[in-house]
């Protein structure tokens, strides 16, 4: 399966990745290698087979309805490159 | 309808509703969900995604969920599971939601509203999933920066999407209220479209009747009844108006500008349109005990329209009287309360009317109300049994909602009982006349004098006069 | 005992003679702090804390001598910097996570804590656990304490948990922990000459471990001994509610478990796993190992895993779309990297295109693709249907045997740089490792021979939850390898 630069540099947004303009030609060449070879397990007869959920056997976990966790505003933006006023600080989206 | 240039036009509405989930803790972490705290001080590292967190289900969020689904007469899936929807935006630390994409929790449901002519329409529900809340980003704050506050991230919302059942505003709006009501009365969620609890998305399209539906423009964040109505109006001129001009709709997602009266593109979401929805790998599917459902469903409450019913019924209150008493509990509550071996009528009548008027003048729901229903209920006593008038009962309710007193009190410290003594009736009535000979000669052309004495009389009996007896000994008198 | 000495305890001889009082815990830790600083030339370590391992060592030391000992008191061990550790630089080998110090402990270091370890510091790896080889690392490549006969050329340690591998390899470390998500704790062991065991999925705990593949990511140990994973293993595994796919299953003594008798026991062995062009040496070690079992007493029994040559694809569809939005959280807000930006895209991404290296960024578009419109079913779900393929294969087999062997990987170390400009290349490292994975059953890669002087590993894959009959197996190839080899850089009367 080719990938072409248009496609990773479409990837590349969705990803929020910056790619150079030079850097997407080998790029491509590069994933597309990678997805050719991925491509054999279309040979693989999947019919009436569930895709896997979990390789758990388990149900689903609930925890109770109760506070323990929060009240720690310090541990949540000490590692913060910017925070402001007891904020994460980023630059300003305009809607 | 709308009328354009080319003809009458067709609005398809459908809602996507986002109500947060009544719950002390968020969906998956252990934080606290209480609105208006310190920015970021009800935050888990797990909300906050930092590297390792992992989340874990709130079982009494999948309740709330499933007792929704209930209330709104839906399919409840037994088996569904949650899926990442993924992109970036500051208010979403993981760049995921943890979210319900095909088999979401809750299946296809209903909901009747209530026309103004008395009509029902039955608007359907898709579909009710869970879905994680985001954090606030605030914009206006600093000049380059916009602001994070995660405390709403990861509190528990469900989203619940209409079918494009809706053609008007005014039917979006009645629909609105009533999914509302019913999530009040189940009390999974408070409804608060001010503090952000309840928000609503609007789809809008417009087609000509009977052609296919148009291309819609999703238009979000809209936290009033009144602007989601405003919003549809407004985004189906737009859309008519281009359309009309040879245009074509592009499909979009927009906001709302209070301000301006207009709706236009949300600039971030432009080029996101692939949210790559997968399976969550840190959860398992949901599997539900059909066993723990029935349990759920023989708890709910009685909702608005089987109360409505009822009161129409048991009370033999109109359905547009038993329509307003219902729309809160707390106020079919009340009214119970108030009507419990008393005439229905008069409490519907007292509590739709002053004590709703009241409440309204003091900013304040009818939990906290200044008035007791057995205060009520013993005003209205007082006027059956004749101790005081209709007219004497409207001043002492206004001194029992600034007191908190109760009414047989007022009337004892104020001396407001009805005076249905005939003689001593008689005796004002005589007074009144003779002080008064040019309206008596007047009565005979014209009877609407009869008021006037009917004032005076009042004014020497401080009020307390009872006025049929006022009424039919003047007019013996007069009339002859 | 001399210092130098101590280095050559297994874990188990550590534990017993703390126990017996021969030695002190910080006398232990100090031996494994000049360890540990002996063989930065390796550049195994990210960040060293003899300090913190002084410390941790004086309270062991105190357990000890009220006789309360806990059952790792005073053991020093390596933590793959993929471990959150509270307070301690973490890092996951990436620019991106510059400066975090977590305010958490992840729960398999808590209880490791617990019991008594020691830490001595955090192990380099792969970036993001992304690798085979430990060449991708933010903080450079990690050199193998191995070297070929009659070549100077510094080989790879494997990957991604390459630091541990080396560290528990040269004697600076009496075990560490390691992740495994295609092969990462066993094809390093098979490199490095040590014991790698991935637990089942689930068995230990992932909360607190920076998050690759969610669904194929497996905590587990890394030591010199069969003995001494199974000690480890004991301390490491349990279950943690805060994680929603940790196994609600007690653990057992696997210690006890080691018994040293396989007898009755069926061997499966898979004819898949002989695939073409294989060495020859693999081959033959291959077969020592199932005569070891026979001689045992135990059978060996030929099985099919007809899916087997489709694991390694399936693997390289799911673990990248798991890994692209796992590394989406990794933005320039929270924590870490921020490279400023005239926009706030234009900051996420300058931030992750600085953050990320080159094989992070591959399986992040890889998996980002994988997932997107249009392309989600041909392979995202066709690769969890292989998976699923993969799972009965297994289940069917484990009808007709107890536990599987088959080498750990397709060849021994080979030198930094070699394979780097295929990735696919690279990828084939993990082809014999990667279907436990994708299954979540328990394996272990125990040393088994050598070849051109280089350590082989040989794979014990068994049974959901019964790392007792994996371990017991392990130990009795272990007992038959009589692998008392060392590579040529170790601390200690040796070095």
């Amino acid at each position: 399966m080719a990938l072409d630069k248009a496609t990773v540099a479409r990837i590349a947004t969705l990803a929020r990745i910056r790619v150079g303009e030079d850097e997407l030609e080998p790029l491509a060449a590069e994933l597309s290698s990678i997805l050719d070879w991925v491509e054999q397990l279309m040979a693989v007869d999947t019919d009436h087979v569930p895709p896997m959920t979990s390789v758990a056997e388990m149900t689903l976990p609930m925890r109770d309805d109760v506070v323990t966790d929060g009240n720690n505003r310090d541990g949540v933006l000490g590692n913060a490159p910017r925070a402001a006023r007891g904020f994460f600080a980023v630059p300003k989206v305009v809607e | 309808m709308i009328e354009g240039r080319t003809g009458a036009w067709e609005i398809v509405i459908g809602l996507e509703v986002h109500a947060q989930i009544v719950a002390r803790a968020k969906l998956f972490s252990g934080a606290a969900t209480e609105f208006g705290a310190e920015p970021n001080s009800q935050v888990s590292t797990v909300d906050a995604a930092f590297p390792g967190m992992l989340p874990v289900i709130n079982r009494h969020c999948v309740e709330q969920a499933v007792r929704t689904g209930l209330g709104i007469d839906a399919e409840i899936n037994l088996h569904s599971v949650f899926d990442r929807k993924n992109y970036f935006y500051p208010d979403l630390p993981a760049g995921y939601q943890i979210s319900q994409y095909q088999q979401p929790v809750v299946g296809r449901g209903r909901v009747g509203i209530d026309m103004p002519d008395g009509t029902t329409r039955e608007i359907g529900i898709t579909r009710l999933h869970l879905e994680q809340d985001a954090g606030k980003s605030l914009h206006d704050q600093h000049p380059r920066d916009t602001y994070v506050d995660l405390n709403r991230a990861g509190i528990g919302l469900m989203e619940i999407v209409s079918e494009p059942d809706l053609r008007t505003a005014e039917e979006a709006g009645i629909y609105l209220r009533k999914l509302r009501s019913i999530l009040r009365y189940l009390g999974t969620c408070d409804g608060n479209m001010e503090e952000g609890s309840l928000r609503c998305d609007c789809n809008v399209s417009v087609r000509k009747p009977g052609a296919p539906f148009g291309t819609r423009c999703e238009i979000k964040n809209l936290n009033s009844v009144r602007f989601v109505m405003q919003a549809i109006d407004i985004e189906a001129r737009r859309q008519i108006d281009i359309i009309e001009e040879g245009g074509t709709i592009a499909q979009q997602t927009r906001l709302f500008d209070t301000a301006r009266g207009e709706t236009r593109p949300m600039r971030s979401k432009e080029n996101d349109f692939d949210y790559r929805y997968f399976p969550d790998p840190d959860l398992l599917p949901l599997v539900l005990d059909p066993a723990w459902v029935a349990g759920l469903r023989a708890e709910l409450p009685e909702l608005p329209d089987a109360k409505r019913a009822r009161f129409v019924r048991d009370y033999g209150l109109s359905p547009d009287e038993a329509g307003v008493l219902v729309a809160e509990r707390a106020t079919a509550e009340f009214f119970e309360a108030v009507a419990q071996g008393r005439d229905p009528s008069a409490a519907a009548n007292w509590v739709t009317g002053d004590l709703f008027g009241a409440l309204n003048r003091k900013g304040l729901g009818i939990e906290h109300s200044c008035v007791a229903p057995p205060q009520l209920g013993g005003l209205i006593d007082l006027i059956a049994n004749g101790t005081i008038s209709g007219r004497i009962a409207k001043d002492v309710f206004a001194e029992m909602v600034e007191t908190g007193a109760d009414p047989a009190a007022i009337v004892a410290a104020k001396g407001l009982r009805q005076v249905t003594d005939t003689g001593a009736i008689e005796a004002a009535v005589d007074a009144a006349l003779a002080a008064n000979p040019a309206q008596v000669a007047q009565y005979a052309a014209n009877p609407k004098v009869l008021g006037f004495f009917v004032g005076q009389v009042m004014k020497t009996t401080q009020g307390k006069a009872n006025p049929a007896l006022v009424n039919e000994l003047l007019k013996k008198k007069l009339g002859g | 005992m001399a210092l130098s000495h101590l280095t050559d305890l297994t874990l188990a001889a550590a534990r017993d003679g703390l126990r017996a009082k021969k030695f002190s815990a910080r006398e232990l830790a100090s031996a494994y702090n000049v360890a540990v600083e002996a063989i930065k030339p390796l550049n195994a370590f990210i960040t060293r804390t003899p300090d913190l391992a002084l410390e941790m060592a004086s309270a062991a030391d105190a357990r000890l001598a009220k006789g309360e000992g806990l059952p790792l008191d005073g053991i020093p061990l390596a933590i793959k910097d993929l471990f959150c550790t509270k307070g301690v630089l973490t890092t996951a080998a990436s620019h991106i996570l510059d400066g975090f110090t977590p305010p958490y402990e992840s729960t398999v270091t808590e209880r490791l804590w617990a019991a008594g370890a020691v830490m001595l510091g955090k192990t380099n790896l792969d970036e993001f656990a992304m690798g085979s080889s430990n060449t991708t690392s933010y903080f450079g490549p990690v050199e193998n304490p191995w070297r070929r006969q009659g070549d100077n050329r510094p080989l790879v340690p494997g990957g991604s948990s390459g630091g541990s591998a080396a560290a528990v390899a040269a004697h600076a470390a009496l075990g560490a922990t390691g992740t495994d998500t295609g092969g990462s704790i066993r094809q390093p062991a098979s490199f490095c000459g040590i014991v790698g065991l991935k637990p089942t999925y689930g068995r230990c705990s992932r909360w607190g471990v920076v998050a690759f593949a969610s669904s194929l990511d497996h905590p587990g140990p890394m030591t010199r001994t069969v003995r001494d994973a199974a000690i480890m293993l004991g301390a490491m595994a349990g279950h943690d509610p805060k994680d929603s796919t940790s196994a609600p299953i007690p653990v057992p003594d696997y210690e006890a478990a080691l018994t040293g008798d396989i007898r009755g026991l069926k061997i499966g062995i898979p004819r898949e796993y002989r695939i073409d062009g294989m060495a020859g040496e693999i081959e033959t070690l291959w077969q020592a190992g199932i005569d070891w079992l026979r001689e045992a007493g135990a059978e060996p029994v030929e099985i099919s895993l007809p899916t087997t040559k489709y694991a390694l694809p399936a693997y390289y569809v799911i673990a990248p779309a798991e890994a692209s939005s796992n590394l989406a959280r990794y933005d320039g807000v929270k924590f870490g990297l921020r490279v400023d930006g005239d926009s706030l895209n234009d900051m996420y991404e300058k931030t992750r295109a600085a953050g990320f290296g080159a094989e992070v960024r591959r399986r992040v578009l890889i998996g980002t693709y994988v997932l997107s419109a249009g392309y989600y079913d041909a392979y995202y779900l066709k690769a969890q249907r292989v998976r699923t393929l993969i799972a009965r294969d297994f289940a069917a087999a484990f009808e007709r045997c107890d536990c599987i062997l088959t080498p750990t990987a397709p060849s021994a170390a080979f030198a930094i740089g070699e394979k780097a400009d295929d990735p696919v290349a690279m990828y084939l490292n993990d082809v014999f490792t990667v279907p436990a994975d994708l299954a979540g059953l328990p394996a272990i890669s125990v040393p088994a021979g050598l070849s051109d002087g280089l350590p082989l590993g040989l794979q014990i894959i068994g049974r959901a939850f019964d790392e007792a009959t994996v371990l017991r197996v392990g130990q009795v190839l272990e007992s038959a390898a009589r692998f008392t080899h060392l590579p040529s850089f170790i601390v200690g009367a040796q070095g």
